[in-house]
């Protein structure tokens, strides 16, 4: 009862005229980056990280929620009109929509989709409010030890879950924590590799790291090979569904929610696993399995749904235990520390109005999706038509401005070239993004708890493990250690081909 | 996916250690720009090397006459990281000798057949290292037009018209929104001091 309380409480904060601004603004921003081709929620919200300096908090994560939320929205749009996913979330969405949107049915496509992320998002969010309190209540009392083993889990996961390659994910997790140690050591002082110089004593700013890695380096990877024929979209009528479609709809919807809220909390990569989950449980379940792959509603309204559920569960790790599970969840945990907001455990009890008013506005953005979504999708695929050389000049210009509005200073600039050349090279070799954000993030965190817990024990290692959630999660992570061991996940493989095909 | 893999100098991308590459590269291959055909991703195992060896460096000869809390010292972390940098730059290098390959990443706009057009990086490079010198003694609005109307043209928008005329104004937008509206203060310039 009491989060009810809470929630409706939320909502009195998310309902004032400018919180609920910044929800519209937010998911204005989140659909046309989604449907944009090059832009992902990820790189979105860190080109806004400048606006938490003039921004209050409440205002700048109602807005990157809708971001998020929205850019699930949108991301399905390009995949169903494009073949072409928007989101890595929205790969599982062009094996059936795209065939849809082909035979003219387009519509129809669109409107399972976005229902789907409606029932999705609500039900994730429900889930949240009903498990995110009672997470944090458990994890309250978790100590150094705890929350060192919680961080370490994030990088194992984040570079053994995901990727084809785990030395690649590993390569990429110690870039970031080396970028990480860049500056005076939080517990001493001590320079460490700034080389003398004042300007990195101060560290790297994660701003500049999410902005180089995410945005720098993304444009000019695309500028390398930026595609010079261009696709053109399916065009498509206002999303509507018939009786017979909302029949085959409804069940994948509400089936959806149950397997990506799960692995959205977990850091297993956010909705890409879930979508192809729900893929393959809707194509088995489904009456019409000879309909996959040339057209089968249930494969869209299914993974759709399990996508903005997975944002759901993102989003309830990252407030109940300040850990990232994706890329999106990552940039938003910087925005929180430049506010200087430790996100955990206490954030329930300390930061009450923030966290009540930021889920609430889940709810009110998810409506507002919905209502901009099914009238306005043809009005979304025209910026399909974007000419390519705006929008990537666009993205390099925004980066500047964020770099620059820091510190005021020129030298910013220079430091974020270096870290997108950086990015530039990650993508050349397949090295993935995420972990080196995650090092960063949370490197210096986790070695701040590793020495606290370290100097509780007096330097014994036993009190690394005296607790016994530690243990747990120790456990955990060597089982994610041996697993391909024991068998190697076909998953992924399966889904990374059809990736491959689809989105040829 | 990248069977056309880059001839082992990519200007732009390399900036810092061509040093450390033959250490890596070492077998007496004759030529080993030929081995290095379709194995560039050596480099990048040079350049993990080279970051380790620079973490274990910066360890070794710090000296900590700080007082030390607890019992580990700031010395530690990077010990650990920086000797796992070398083990992960030598199982790389086993994994590419081995034939193992990065996957490229692609993306909507990506053409992954496309020999890549490095080129342009080094405009784009350019163009946005002009920016950063610029944008102190010009002002925001200035350089921040400049820029992207650069980039825009690099990546092949050719219309002089318009492309000037939508970096201004989304320059002259940005600074406006930032340091009237958000209190995100940014160099005006003369431009602005003379509005």
């Amino acid at each position: 009862m009491d989060s009810v309380n809470s929630l409706l409480e939320g909502f009195g904060t998310a309902m004032s005229p400018l919180n609920l601004l910044w929800a519209a603004v937010g998911v204005l921003l989140g659909t046309a980056i989604g449907v944009l081709p090059g832009i992902g929620p990820a790189m979105a919200v860190a080109l806004l990280l400048p606006v938490t300096y003039g921004l209050d908090p409440t205002g700048a994560f109602i807005m990157f929620a809708g971001i998020y939320y929205g850019g699930m929205f949108g991301g399905s749009t390009t995949s169903i009109l494009l073949n072409t996913p928007g989101e890595s979330a929205a790969v599982v969405a062009a094996i059936e929509g795209n065939p849809m949107a082909r035979s003219g049915r387009g519509s129809q496509a669109l409107a399972a989709a976005a229902i789907g992320h409606f029932t999705g998002g609500v039900v994730g969010t429900i889930a949240l409010v009903a498990l995110a309190p009672a997470v944090a209540a458990l994890a309250v009392d978790i100590g150094a030890p705890d929350y060192f083993v919680i961080m370490l889990l994030a990088f194992i996961a984040v570079t053994s879950v995901l990727g084809s390659s785990r030395v690649r994910g590993f390569a990429s997790l110690l870039i970031g924590l080396t970028i990480g140690l860049v500056g005076l050591d939080q517990m001493t002082g001590q320079q460490r590799l700034t080389f003398g110089s004042l300007q990195l004593s101060d560290g790297i700013d994660v701003v500049i790291v999410a902005v180089g890695l995410f945005a720098i380096g993304e444009a000019l990877w695309v500028a390398a090979h930026l595609r010079r024929s261009s696709q053109k979209a399916i065009p498509v009528g206002r999303p509507w569904l018939g009786r017979g479609e909302l029949r085959r709809s409804w069940k994948p919807w509400l089936r959806g929610p149950a397997i990506g809220f799960p692995f959205g909390a977990i850091p297993a990569g956010g909705a890409e696993i879930p979508t192809f989950l729900s893929y393959v449980t809707e194509k088995r379940l489904s009456k019409h399995p000879d309909e996959f792959g040339k057209g089968a509603i249930e494969g869209v309204a299914g993974p759709e749904s399990a996508a903005s559920a997975s944002a759901a569960g993102t989003v309830g790790t990252m407030l109940t235990l300040g850990l990232p599970t994706t890329a999106t969840a990552a940039v938003m945990l910087a925005a929180f520390q430049q506010y200087g907001i430790q996100p955990g455990p206490l954030l329930f009890e300390r930061e009450t109005e923030l966290v009540w008013g930021l889920i609430a506005s889940l709810f009110i953005g998810m409506v507002l999706l919905l209502v901009l979504n099914l009238p306005l999708a043809p009005v979304w695929a025209k910026l399909l038509r974007i000419p390519r050389p705006y929008l990537y000049a666009g993205i390099l210009f925004f980066a500047a401005v964020g770099a620059y509005a820091i510190g005021g200073e020129a030298i910013d600039l220079v430091v974020l070239l270096v870290i997108g050349l950086i990015g530039l090279v990650m993508r050349r070799y397949g090295l993935p993004v995420l972990p080196a954000v995650i090092g960063v993030i949370l490197g210096p965190s986790a070695e701040l708890q590793l020495r606290r817990a370290l100097q509780l024990s007096d330097g014994s290692l036993t009190g690394l493990v005296n607790t016994p959630f530690s243990i747990t999660v120790y456990a955990l992570i060597a089982l994610i250690l041996c697993w391909p061991l024991v068998r190697k996940l076909p998953l992924p493989a399966r889904w990374r081909q059809r990736a491959g095909t689809s989105a040829r | 996916m990248t069977e056309r893999s880059e001839p082992p100098h990519e200007p732009a991308t390399e900036p810092a250690e061509p040093a450390a590459e033959p250490s890596t590269a070492a077998p007496p291959v004759t030529g080993w720009r030929a081995f290095l055909h379709g194995r560039s991703e050596l480099l990048l195992c040079g350049l993990l090397l080279a970051v380790g060896l620079l973490v274990l460096t910066d360890a070794v000869t710090m000296n900590t006459t700080f007082a030390q809390r607890g019992p580990v010292g700031p010395k530690t972390v990077p010990y650990v990281v920086g000797t796992a940098l070398l083990v992960v730059a030598a199982l790389l290098a086993v994994d590419v000798l081995r034939g193992g390959k990065g996957e490229a990443q692609g993306g909507e706009d990506v053409d992954l057949d496309d020999p890549g057009d490095w080129r342009t990086v080094a405009l784009l490079v350019g163009v946005f290292l002009a920016h950063a010198a610029l944008i102190n003694p010009l002002g925001f609005p200035i350089a921040g037009a400049l820029l992207f109307w650069g980039a825009a043209h690099i990546l092949g928008s050719r219309s002089p018209g318009r492309d000037p005329l939508i970096a201004a104004v989304l320059s002259v937008l940005t600074f406006v929104i930032f340091n009237n509206l958000l209190g995100v203060p940014l160099p005006g310039g003369p431009l602005m001091g003379v509005l």
